[in-house]
Parts: structure tokens; sequence; C-alpha cells
């Protein structure tokens, strides 16, 4: 087996476990996007071409409400400034990459293959091809939440509305929360941005709530965590 | 790129943006005013949030809040 493919399939091996939490995730994406009245060709598409749970159901929350394109964009660029940090801890390894993989192996650049890689890179600092555990653990994910995609459109459309499946979408939110939960400076965060917005929900135009909220919660989070000893927390 | 206080303030990007999506969906209701009275997802969400605090588990998490709403919608 080449070098490349050991990497590849290394990359495929240490996602695995990550990928449970994946699986219910994109079926819920794909019951969801039915529910709100997408078809099942636009839902598909949106898991290729967006390819990010938490950003996927953002964009179906704020369409379905009928936000203007600027502030779905902004808002799902917003849930996705985390991307800033894994490029910027990664471009440490993979500098060397012409601009073509660059572009592929962000695209392939989730959550669950960032944990792994990264760690993988720091171990196997000399190895050229290294990149083919990103790429590996990337695809998984990606033919993962493909399938289940389809999985969710195909239950979307048997599932009763009465059921009022949209609840899960605050609680998919709530749930990615949890860890926050325990945290003083994250919990003073969460109230104001929610309150933000709720009370904004109807005054602030554009359905920029999402976005307008986000901000204020970040100004509070970086005046907090100026003033407000870690031993507090 | 980032210094050390930039990631730091990046870090509670979650805390910030998501409860602008959860507090809207359980307050307000389908024409969107506040509704605190008669909201079966209040309490579901509560349920959920207490859950997933002890749990620490993103789908416990959320199926104790679905199997919550629909114990109030459906039985009482």
């Amino acid at each position: 087996m080449s070098n490349k493919s050991k990497n590849f399939f290394k990359g495929i091996k240490d996602t695995s476990p990550l990928m449970i939490p994946v699986v219910p995730f994109g079926i819920i994406f794909g019951v969801l996007a039915i529910d709100l009245g997408l078809t099942p060709l636009m839902t598909i598409a949106m898991s290729v071409i967006i390819f990010g749970g938490a950003s996927q159901i953002i964009f179906l929350q704020l369409f379905s409400a009928g936000a203007s394109s600027f502030v779905i964009l902004s808002s799902v660029g917003a849930v996705n400034s985390r991307h800033l940090l894994y490029g910027t801890v990664l471009s440490e390894h993979l500098s060397d990459l012409n601009l073509t993989w660059k572009i592929i192996v962000s695209y392939f650049l989730v959550d669950q293959a960032f944990a792994v890689s990264n760690n993988h890179f720091k171990k196997n600092k000399k190895d050229k091809d290294k990149y083919f555990h990103l790429i590996g653990g990337g695809l998984n994910c990606w033919t993962i939440w493909q399938i289940t995609t389809i999985i969710g459109i195909y239950l979307g459309s048997i599932i009763p509305e009465k059921l009022g499946l949209t609840f899960a979408i605050p609680l998919t939110f709530l749930a990615l929360l949890v860890n926050d939960f325990r945290k003083f400076i994250n919990v003073i965060v969460i109230i104001i941005s929610g309150s933000v917005a709720t009370l904004g929900y109807q005054i602030i135009p554009y359905k920029a709530y999402v976005i307008v909220a986000a901000f204020v919660g970040l100004f509070v989070a970086f005046i907090l965590t100026k003033f407000v000893k870690k031993n507090y927390e | 790129m980032f210094n050390d206080r930039i990631r730091e303030v990046l870090s509670y990007v979650p805390s910030a943006i998501f409860p602008a999506i959860i507090f809207p969906a359980i307050f307000l209701n389908n024409s969107g005013f506040i509704q605190l009275d008669d909201n079966p997802k209040i309490l579901a969400s509560i349920i959920a949030m207490i859950i997933g605090v002890f749990s620490k588990n993103v789908l416990a998490t959320i199926f104790s809040g679905l199997f919550s709403y629909w114990t109030i919608i459906f039985i009482f």
C-alpha cells in the first residue's frame, strides 16, 4: 500500500468513532428540510455544497422565515467562523500544498476531521503525504452525511407534520451547547444573546436578529473575558 | 495570524450565536410574539437542558426534549 493510501485509510479509521453522532444529525437535517418545504434535490444540493450540520440547519431556519440572502450568508458565515481558526492552525502543516489541493483539503475540513488530523499532523511532521489523512477523514464524514441526508429526505416524506419536528432545531443547538452551561461567562453570553434575539425578532429588520444577537453576545464575551479572572469560571 | 486573545474571544462564538436560534424558536409563537403561558416547548427545553448538562450527550439531549414535548402535547 502506498504512503498516500496508508494516510488515507488511517484518516477513515481515526474519524469513524466520531461518525456515530453524525448519523442522526444528518437524518434530522433531511427530515427538517422536507418538513420546511425544500425539494429533495435542493436538500441534497445543500448537503453537498454547504456540507456542515449547524450551518445547514441555520440556513433552513432563516430561509423558511423569509430572510434575505445577505442575512442568511452572514449568519452561516458567523457559525463557520471557527474554520478560520482551523485553517490557521493547520496552515503550519499544510502551507507547502498547491492551491488546488488547499481548496480540496478546505472543503473536507469538518470539525471531526480537524480534531483527528491535527493530532496526526503533529505526530508525522516530516511525512509529505500526511494531508491524505485529512482527505480520508473528511471523505468518511462526507459519505455518511450524504447517505443520512437521503435517509432523512425519505423519512421526512412519511413523518406526519403534527409531530412538530421543527422543535428539533432549537434542541439540536441546545445539545451543542451542553458543555457551556457549566461555565459562568458562557451562561451570561447565552442569556444575553438569546434575549436580544427573542426581543429583537420583531424589531430588528431583515430577520438579522441572529447576527445582531451574535455580535452583542460576542462583544459581552470580549468585555467579560477581559475583566473576569479564569478562576471565577 | 491570530493571537491568543482573539482565539479566546472566538471560542465564545457557539455561545453567542446558537442561543439566537434557540430562544426565539422556544419562546415565540407562530406569529412571532412572545408566548410564556401554555407553551410546552419551554418545559420540554428545560428537561432537555438538564438531561444534556448531566449526560453531556448530544443525542440524549435532542431526544429527551422531543419525547418530553410529545408527552406534553399528546398526553396532557
